[in-house]
């Protein structure tokens, strides 16, 4: 690997789609930097991974380094520590870190060792997706290998530390995929979210102090290991450090998947890498980083993706994984759809989102069915203000409500014409999103 | 204390509160549904927002549920800021999104949480025009019905139910708004603890199905605060009455006994009250033989005539009678022909213990105590059977070693699934050393099966090692040895260490066992508490009362001339072959509740008044005297024991029975024997009106009092009052800061429902205002000490041919009275004699088997149940409590097959 690495995350991606074995990841340069980490202090490792300024890729965007540092360290810390990787990668439109658990796994087996080492964690999990069952074997079988080689296990490369590696598949709900709601489900109980504090690494797995980090974050620490904080910095185009995964869907020409600089510009990413709409198709607006992320409009388009500027245009970067809503799509039926799959995926504790999410996706229903009523949008309105993070008890319902506020403020014509008019406009037109 | 203020008022909190239970204490109202003060806080319903501001510049604050919200000093909140009171008011409406708002055919309504709550958020009017959704119910056994559509999702049951009683089979399904509380399939629910379910639960979802079998209102009852009768806890109870019938039992509030739960043999074992074998008029023998009635004066002339025949007339009281009851009896016929109504074995049990707990040398703790145990032993008893309300208690007790450490990472204990997720499996230590498993073994450090003499060899053991100066035990097992020095480890390093045997341990030593670790505790100068179990409402309090005194089987070494037996059906007590004998040689007074065969013997039956119907005391294990009050006033010729034995003695001119009243006959027992000089206190004197009322005993609202019997007759009759409580009959009187002794039902404004007691503690969760009732009468002094007893059994022996029978409780079926009763008889499993696997498999039996064995002076017939782990040599006896008269005892078995064992 050199300096002049400005894609690190999907370098080593093979043509013809199978990862790197562990031989030729090895060539590759794979494990050096596990190499290095081990000669390093866990302290040097945080204070190294701080400095590049990577910022969680699940959506957050919660710094790592400060993550890793609350963990309590020093001789008379608690064991066990576990440190968890989030592949259960079920946002809507989302299918970044699918593409790194199948096709590079020992990049993320790598990834999870030396991050492990940092927290010095005892076990690591990796809880994925359980309709990524490519990944899941792909993982299985790169975790036997850097076994065999003697980078996992009780004394890896003659250091000292040992760690164990569990794959997991998820049971298969978006609510586990919510941090806390992970851990529970690791331990084989109901999904519920967790109410913090306490927070995870004071008591997370088990109890025990806890790490969770998403799939793409981690895959940046063997490179920030190897290439230092200053070159991690580079690569960005904004304060925060690295690169990113953007994807693209809706109707555009080449919808896919790019590791570009963080702080790539949104129309960038629509007109040269997605290569603009289909003939016939106009971008009215995108959904930025998920379900969970509000409409950003045409006329924002110019807005750098990432985590602060996407703030400036009320939305958020969220996973970075982009779709597009074109002039032949009904907002609203996009917006039902979008609701359904919340509705359903609430996991029925807190009583906003057990009992307020149905409400939304059967009003959304009755007004593109053509059986709305005066009021509905009073009443979805009412929901977008009492469905936040202080009145829920974890972040699904307010993810939820994001698109749908920014949709009553951008799209109330259409709202209002389809209560109107007893109709959905698009009716005969429009492209289905089911 | 924590300061903090609401809407610029200010107010105090302990320190460990969260801001809900500080609001509900300091008495500001803000609704709930999740939090529950014995449950704790999990933030579900989000329900309790309040606006919390950073400090006093601060004037955007933000939204925060005040049962997740630890209270810190000067902090400040608004209940009354329109944006929390408006998520609050919208929380309601979710909540009554799929509810059906069934309340004119819900058994809850009219002391609904979720009525109440609803009107204190001032939501009025849902929006929602689309279909709700519906659930399919469940058949959950006799105790609960289950009603799924009016289910909130608030996540209480589960929670008391899995977390907080240690059930497994009820859960939640599903999710999002199809969440389903219920069980895998349709079936009985096997807790013990069930019944709580319609008390916690909010709503209509779990609701009592015996009160729904002959349901009314709320408030068209008249309630009377009582005390179960079920078990020897004394566990504080609420009854409801409507026109003479006994409609049902709540849990009252009782913060040293009780608190807010009661088990199902206590909430459901009243239907004897109302049964068909009751005895509601006096009857005697005519000369044909038979048994008619006669007129109250008839009676009490004929018992005056028998009292006046001459000869030695003996009393056998009854520990499920109150002390009353056995005073006036033993009063009548005199100390040295009282007899306590116990059979011999059981009644060496029962003065054992009175005399361990009487010495003033240990302490004996309330059932708040056994939950705040930090280390304990259960010896020989097996208490989840035996006292289930006091296995809960260590339930908690054992989950409260997490608190610790919890709070050094800054987890309160309030707050309920990170105490739970992180204390992990911290549990303090508990040790179960019984013949068989028992339901607390799931959270036990260590379990020994062993046979009474070797459990009693392990107690002596565990004494031996905490204390030098006890006695040791010759010849210890090596397995023993160490299992004692672990558990004498455990105990010492506690702080409030915990032994526990009783009655149902079967054996003296088991007993002594254990009172020789409380005193080497005690020596030690360890503050050990020592419960001993009793099994009746009663049983210590009559142990006390006739504390020399012989089982009442030594009453017919010489035939008497009368035998007079309260409340006691004695055929359970004794061999009914030898019993019918010295019956039939005697002539015999009975006053009971209920038909027995004793009544079918006897020359004159009264009917005595139960617990629903007259007043009385009683002695829990505890040492605790307890009044309870009768919610049934009018009852023709039923009337009270105590009543029907002065009357008599009067007629008949003897002396010492010049009480006509309640308060007239606790004052005479309270002089006539010492160690009850304190009972008067136990609760107000009847005389007691406060602004020159009654207390009221029903609540206001009461509908139907003149349409009652309008088809009749719409004049409306003077309402009964009793002479022998401070209760008027109806809704007329006082309600308000009363004695807490005398809660006759649970209301305040805005507060229909159980969980209107907040309005009633002096701290949530804790006390009742004016102290919790009842008058402990042991309490041990700063100098007694308790001798060490000396007799160590030797090391249990399996005999050739032969088993070691002892009694296995049940919680369904061992207590007389609760047995009667329709839905207990359905969950009394048949009786059963138990072996091991190796021990059937000698005698060639199977499961369910027929087996036969001599037991109690006649053949039992029992079929065979396998338990592993039950030691070699041991037979257990279950639901045969009647022969617990003859247990523990040397048994042959008899298969059906061989003919022979």
């Amino acid at each position: 690997m050199d300096k002049q690495l400005t894609t690190p995350l999907t370098a080593m991606l093979q043509p013809g789609g199978m990862p790197l074995d562990v031989t030729g990841y090895e060539q590759a340069g794979g494990y050096e930097a596990l190499r290095k980490a081990l000669t390093m202090t866990p302290e040097a490792i945080i204070a190294e991974v701080k400095r590049s300024k990577l910022r969680g890729r699940g959506g957050g965007g919660f710094p790592t380094g400060r993550k890793w540092e609350a963990v309590p360290a020093g001789p008379g810390a608690p064991r066990q520590r576990y440190l968890v990787v989030n592949a259960d990668e079920m946002e809507p439109c989302s299918f970044k870190d699918r593409l790194l658990l199948e096709r590079t796994p020992h990049q993320m087996i790598e990834a999870v060792i030396i991050s492990a080492f940092a927290i010095q964690a005892d076990i690591a999990y990796i809880f994925v997706r359980a309709e990524y069952v490519l990944a899941i074997q792909r993982l299985t079988r790169a975790a036997a290998e850097a076994q065999s080689r003697g980078y996992l296990g009780a004394n890896i490369l003659g250091s000292g530390f040992a760690l164990t590696i569990h794959v997991h598949a998820s049971g298969g709900r978006y609510i586990c995929g919510e941090s806390s709601a992970l851990l529970t489900a690791l331990e084989g109980r109901r999904p519920l979210p967790r109410s913090r504090p306490p927070r995870s690494a004071m008591s997370g797995l088990w109890g025990k102090p806890s790490v969770v980090n998403n799939v793409e974050t981690l895959c940046n620490i063997p490179h920030i290991i190897t290439h230092g904080a200053d070159w991690f910095l580079s690569l960005s185009r904004c304060a925060d450090g690295g690169t990113k995964l953007y994807g693209m869907s809706g109707r555009v020409q080449r919808p896919g998947l790019w590791e570009l600089p963080l702080g790539t510009k949104l129309t960038e990413i629509l007109e040269e890498h997605a290569g603009g709409m289909q003939p016939g198709y106009e971008c009215r607006a995108v959904l930025p980083g998920g379900g969970s992320t509000a409409f950003v409009m045409r006329d924002d388009f110019d807005v750098a993706m990432d985590f602060t500027a996407m703030r400036t245009v009320g939305s958020s970067l969220g996973t970075g994984n982009i779709l597009a809503l074109d002039d032949r799509r009904c907002p609203v039926g996009m917006l039902h759809n979008l609701e359904h799959f919340f509705a359903q995926e609430s996991c029925g504790w807190c009583t906003p989102c057990r009992d307020g999410l149905p409400w939304v996706e059967r009003i959304l229903a009755a007004i593109e069915a053509g059986e709305g009523e005066a009021g509905d949008l009073d009443t979805l309105a009412h929901h977008v203000s009492f469905l936040h993070s202080d009145s829920t008890f974890c972040d699904l319902a307010p993810g939820a409500m994001a698109p749908l506020g920014s949709a009553l403020k951008h799209f109330r014509a259409e709202f209002e014409q389809h209560i109107r008019e007893k109709r959905c406009p698009w009716h005969d037109t429009a492209e289905g999103w089911a | 204390m924590t300061k903090f203020t609401v809407d610029g008022e200010e107010y105090s909190a302990k320190p460990d509160e969260n801001l809900l239970q500080a609001c509900l204490g300091a008495g500001v109202d803000l609704p709930y549904f999740c939090w529950h003060p014995a449950l704790g806080s999990v933030g579900a319903c989000r329900q309790c927002a309040v606006r919390q501001y950073a400090n006093e510049e601060d004037k955007t604050g933000k939204l925060v549920m005040a049962c997740m919200t630890p209270v810190a000093e000067g902090a400040r909140f608004s209940v009354a800021d329109p944006e929390a009171a408006a998520l609050r008011a919208s929380v309601i409406e979710w909540l009554m999104i799929n509810h059906p708002h069934d309340c004119p055919v819900c058994e809850e309504g009219g002391e609904c949480h979720l009525q109440d709550m609803t009107m204190m958020t001032g939501h009025t009017t849902r929006r929602y025009r689309f279909t709700k959704r519906t659930h399919r119910n469940q058949d959950l056994g006799p105790f609960i019905k289950h009603e799924m559509n009016r289910c909130i999702g608030c996540y209480r049951c589960t929670r008391f139910y899995r977390d907080y009683a240690g059930g497994r089979d009820l859960d939640v399904f599903a999710a999002h708004d199809h969440v389903y509380f219920g069980r895998h399939a349709d079936g009985t629910l096997e807790s013990e603890f069930s019944g709580n379910l319609a008390e916690v639960c909010p709503t209509g979802v779990f609701t009592d199905k015996t009160f729904s079998a002959h349901y009314v209102r709320k408030w068209d009852m008249r309630g009377a605060p009582s005390v179960c009768t079920h078990c020897g806890l004394g566990c504080n109870t609420t009854v409801n009455e409507r026109a003479g019938k006994l409609r049902r039992v709540l849990n009252r509030y009782n913060g040293a006994v009780n608190g807010y739960f009661l088990c199902d043999r206590g909430r459901f074992g009243y239907g004897f009250v109302n049964a068909p074998a009751r005895i509601r008029t006096p009857r005697a023998r005519t000369a044909d033989g038979a048994l008619a009635a006669v007129s109250r004066a008839d009676a009490i002339a004929r018992f005056a005539a028998l009292l006046g025949a001459g000869g030695r007339v003996v009393g056998i009281g009854s520990p499920r009678a109150s002390l009353e009851a056995n005073f006036a009896l033993r009063a009548l016929v005199g100390h040295e022909n009282f007899y306590p109504g116990v059979s011999t074995r059981e009644g060496a049990l029962l003065q054992l213990i009175a005399g361990i707990l009487g010495a003033g040398a240990v302490h004996v703790p309330s059932i708040r105590d056994v939950e705040q145990a930090d280390a304990a032993l259960l010896l020989g008893s097996d208490l989840p059977n035996a006292a289930p309300r006091a296995a809960l208690a260590l339930r908690q007790a054992v989950r409260e070693a997490g608190f610790a450490p919890s709070a050094k990472v800054e987890i309160a204990p309030w707050h309920d699934a990170a105490v739970r997720t992180f204390a992990g499996d911290v549990r303090n230590p508990l040790f179960i050393a019984t013949p068989a498993p028992t339901r607390l073994d799931d959270i036990a450090l260590d379990t020994l099966r062993a046979a009474p003499a070797d459990i009693a060899r392990l107690g002596f053991a565990v004494a031996a090692c905490i204390d030098g100066a006890a006695p040791a035990v010759a010849g210890l097992s090596a397995d023993l040895a160490a299992r004692a020095s672990v558990i004498a480890q455990a105990l010492l390093a506690a702080k409030r260490p915990l032994v526990v045997s009783g009655v149902e341990a079967g054996e003296e030593s088991v007993i002594q066992a254990a009172a020789n670790i409380a005193a080497a505790l005690r020596a030690r100068g360890k503050s050990g508490a020592l419960l001993l179990n009793v099994p009746e409402c009663n049983s210590l309090g009559l142990a006390l009362m006739a504390q020399d005194r012989p089982g009442f089987e030594a009453a017919f070494a010489e035939p008497p001339a009368l035998v007079i037996v309260l409340e006691n059906d004695l055929f359970r007590r004794a061999e009914s072959v030898a019993l019918d004998a010295a019956l039939a040689a005697t002539r015999l007074v009975v006053l009971d509740h209920s038909e027995s065969p004793a009544t079918d013997r006897a020359a004159l039956v009264l009917p005595a008044a139960s617990f629903a119907e007259c007043g009385g005391t009683l002695v829990s294990a505890e040492g605790r005297a307890q009044r309870f009050y009768p919610p049934i006033i009018e009852q023709g010729d039923v009337r009270e024991a105590w009543r029907w034995l002065g009357e008599a003695g009067h007629a008949a001119g003897r002396g010492g029975c010049g009480w006509d009243t309640q308060d007239g006959i606790v004052a005479a027992l309270a002089s006539a024997l010492p160690c009850f000089a304190a009972v008067a206190r136990a609760a107000p004197l009847e005389t007691l009106r406060i602004a020159g009322n009654r207390i009221s005993s029903e609540p206001h609202r009461f509908s139907g009092r003149t349409a009652m019997h309008a088809a009749q007759n719409v004049r409306e009759p003077k309402p009964p009052v009793s002479a022998d409580s401070p209760f008027s009959a109806t809704m007329e009187g006082y309600y308000g800061k009363m004695p807490p002794a005398l809660l006759p039902f649970t209301w305040a404004p805005g507060w229909n429902s159980a969980q209107a007691i907040n309005k009633f503690q002096a701290e949530i969760g804790g006390a009742l205002k004016g102290g919790d009732p009842g008058v402990r009468l042991l309490e041990a002094g700063t100098t007694a000490a308790l001798p060490y007893y000396t007799e160590i059994p030797a090391p249990f022996a399996p005999r050739p041919g032969m088993w070691r029978a002892v009694m296995l409780p049940r919680v369904f079926g061992d207590e007389e009275q609760s047995a009667r009763a329709a839905p207990i008889r359905e969950r009394m499993a048949p009786p059963a004699l138990v072996l091991n696997e190796e021990d059937a498999a000698s005698i060639g039996a199977a499961p369910g088997e027929m087996l036969a064995c001599e037991l109690g002076g006649g053949i039992q017939h029992l079929a065979l149940e396998i338990q592993p782990g039950l030691p070699r040599g041991v037979a257990g006896v279950a639901g045969v409590a009647a022969r617990a008269h003859a247990l523990p005892g040397w048994i042959r078995i008899t298969t059906a097959g061989t003919g022979a064992s």
